[in-house]
């Protein structure tokens, strides 16, 4: 179990990202969603170690895990899926499996994780995790390096950008599983209606606070509703047509 | 007569335990050490200067070469020459590479000045690997020269590395090609404490359709100094590629200077460049996978130079 307490976060220039953050994950599946530029990203980083909050503490089954770097938290359970996957010149795709995995992992095991997010594992075991793999294909490795850690915590940074119609139900599929071998917490930052779908526990949070937090029969109608009635800020179409003139054609 | 320091830098440089499979010719110290032929491939030390010259009969296939070097005797200079004529249609490979150990302070050194004659058609798969150790104060220097001259429709892949232990390097290959032969190059360096490595190409693309591809990558730590040079001479309808890839660390010096000369309107040249230090969310990542930023910066040097 993960508390949030009291978390804020501001940039080196004092801008505010998040604003008193409290927050307590122990459901299977906890999606955080919400406006771009509310504070999502950073509130995964904080999770993971990336960011150290200007206020508050998180604590990781009672333990205070604030001053914990990022390798420390790793190893105490905690996984992060980067929004975007990162790449390494040289550096296999086996290779950052076998790191996920742990030692112990044979190559078998290796290969059932990437079966799992639909890859091909001997297509893509000796692939250099470079530039020639697109960003799908990232996506999908990132996510199956969680399945390999196993962890108690996974955080999940938008997994579904870049990944195709493969996919959306086997990547729901990817989540139950995870939650079937680990029993432990999967949290979500999605602005997806599918995956909020499958989440126990909805979170808004904009502006870089926490709006709304509630059982997903609760949350997800009423954050529907205020998607369909709420007006548009600005049309992309309505600019487009102000801008096309007869003589530009 | 080979001894445990000649034995250990034969299992660096060449991954040999024992006596390698198929013609092989072993120099210790200046002087030879063992060497086997086979029907296919004779090797013969040469009259006016130092070295051998490999002879691979033309057809010969699935055969290798091993020609390893080892220096244990500390302010030997030693210099070769070795000629490789690979024959028409021959498909081989040859496991070169130098170990040199220095336990006193005067500096220690190997010269090896390689020239391929890679006939037609055929094809060579050619590594090399570069060590040194000890813990003598005097300088651990390689000069290696490898000149390749390939005959039309030739094919040679080389792999050269460098990995520690050399104060001093000036490498320099250059090849010519006629039409419709690839060279493939594939470098790897790594330079620690006050090295200093310099690597030169100078390819000529002379041939209809010849091709190149040089790949360098290097990592240049503590106050070492890379340089490369690369020079690619289009000089018909061909292809010539060329990279420098580099990760500099602590207080090093990184040099790339690239050099394309189009002489002909079909030539198509590329050069690519980059320098650049770890990058910072390489090692978040891998820390997220519970690895510290010294276990993180360790897999991605090991993996970049793999």
């Amino acid at each position: 179990m993960l508390e949030l307490q009291h978390i804020s976060y501001e940039t080196e220039e004092n801008r505010e990202i998040l604003h008193d953050i409290n927050l307590t994950i122990a459901d299977r599946f906890v999606a955080i969603t919400g406006p771009n530029g509310g504070g999502k990203s950073t509130l995964a980083k904080i999770i993971a170690g990336i960011y150290t909050p200007t206020a508050g503490r998180l604590l990781l089954d009672g333990e205070d895990i604030t001053g914990l770097s990022v390798t420390e938290r790793a190893r105490r359970g905690i996984s992060y899926a980067f929004q975007q996957p990162v790449r390494f010149k040289g550096l296999r795709v086996g290779d950052l499996m076998n790191l996920a995995a742990g030692k112990n992992a044979n190559i078998a095991e290796v290969c059932a994780y990437l079966s799992e997010v639909g890859l091909c594992a001997r297509d893509y075991i000796d692939r250099e995790l470079d530039a020639s793999l697109s960003g799908g294909e990232l996506k999908r490795i990132e996510i199956a390096m969680i399945l390999a850690r196993g962890t108690a915590l996974s955080v999940f940074d938008e997994p579904e950008a870049g990944i195709d119609l493969w996919s959306f139900q086997n990547l729901i599929r990817v989540f139950e599983k995870m939650y079937e071998k680990t029993r432990g917490s999967i949290l979500i930052i999605s602005h997806q209606e599918r995956i909020l779908n499958i989440a126990d526990t909805i979170v808004l949070l904009k502006d870089g606070r926490l709006t709304e937090c509630g059982p997903r029969a609760e949350v997800l109608p009423r954050l529907l509703r205020n998607i369909d009635t709420a007006p548009p800020v600005c049309s992309m179409l309505s600019d487009t047509v102000k801008e096309v003139r007869p003589n530009d054609r | 007569m080979i001894d445990d320091i000649q034995k250990r830098l034969l299992k660096e440089i060449a991954d040999l335990d024992s006596l390698p499979v198929g013609a092989y010719n072993i120099r210790a110290n200046g002087a030879a050490a063992g060497r086997h032929t086979t029907a296919n491939i004779d090797i013969v030390t040469k009259t006016d200067r130092p070295g051998i010259d490999i002879i691979i009969a033309p057809g010969t296939k699935n055969e290798s070469v091993h020609i390893p070097v080892v220096v244990s005797q500390t302010g030997l200079k030693d210099l070769v020459y070795n000629d490789f004529y690979i024959g028409e249609n021959a498909d081989v490979v040859i496991i070169a590479g130098c170990g040199i150990h220095c336990a006193g302070a005067e500096e220690t050194s190997h010269d090896g000045i390689h020239t391929f004659h890679v006939g037609k058609n055929a094809r060579l798969r050619y590594v090399e690997k570069h060590y040194g150790e000890g813990e003598g104060r005097g300088k651990r220097v390689m000069n290696p020269t490898t000149i390749v001259h390939l005959a039309e429709g030739a094919a040679m892949e080389m792999e050269t590395t460098q990995i520690s232990g050399i104060d001093d390097t000036i490498r320099k290959t250059s090849g010519t090609l006629a039409a419709h032969a690839t060279l493939t190059v594939r470098e790897k360096i790594m330079t620690t404490g006050d090295q200093h490595a310099v690597t030169d190409f100078t390819i000529d693309l002379d041939g209809e359709n010849c091709s190149t591809d040089v790949v360098s990558r290097s990592v240049a730590r503590d106050e070492s100094k890379q340089e490369f040079y690369s020079h690619i001479n289009g000089n018909n309808a061909c292809a010539g590629h060329s990279e420098c890839d580099a990760i500099i660390m602590d207080r090093a010096c990184v040099i790339a200077t690239p050099a394309l000369v189009a002489t002909h309107v079909d030539a198509a040249l590329i050069h690519e460049a980059a320098i650049g230090k770890i990058a910072g969310e390489q090692l978040i990542k891998l820390m997220t996978l519970g690895l510290t930023a010294e276990e993180a910066e360790h897999e991605i040097v090991n993996g970049f130079l793999k």
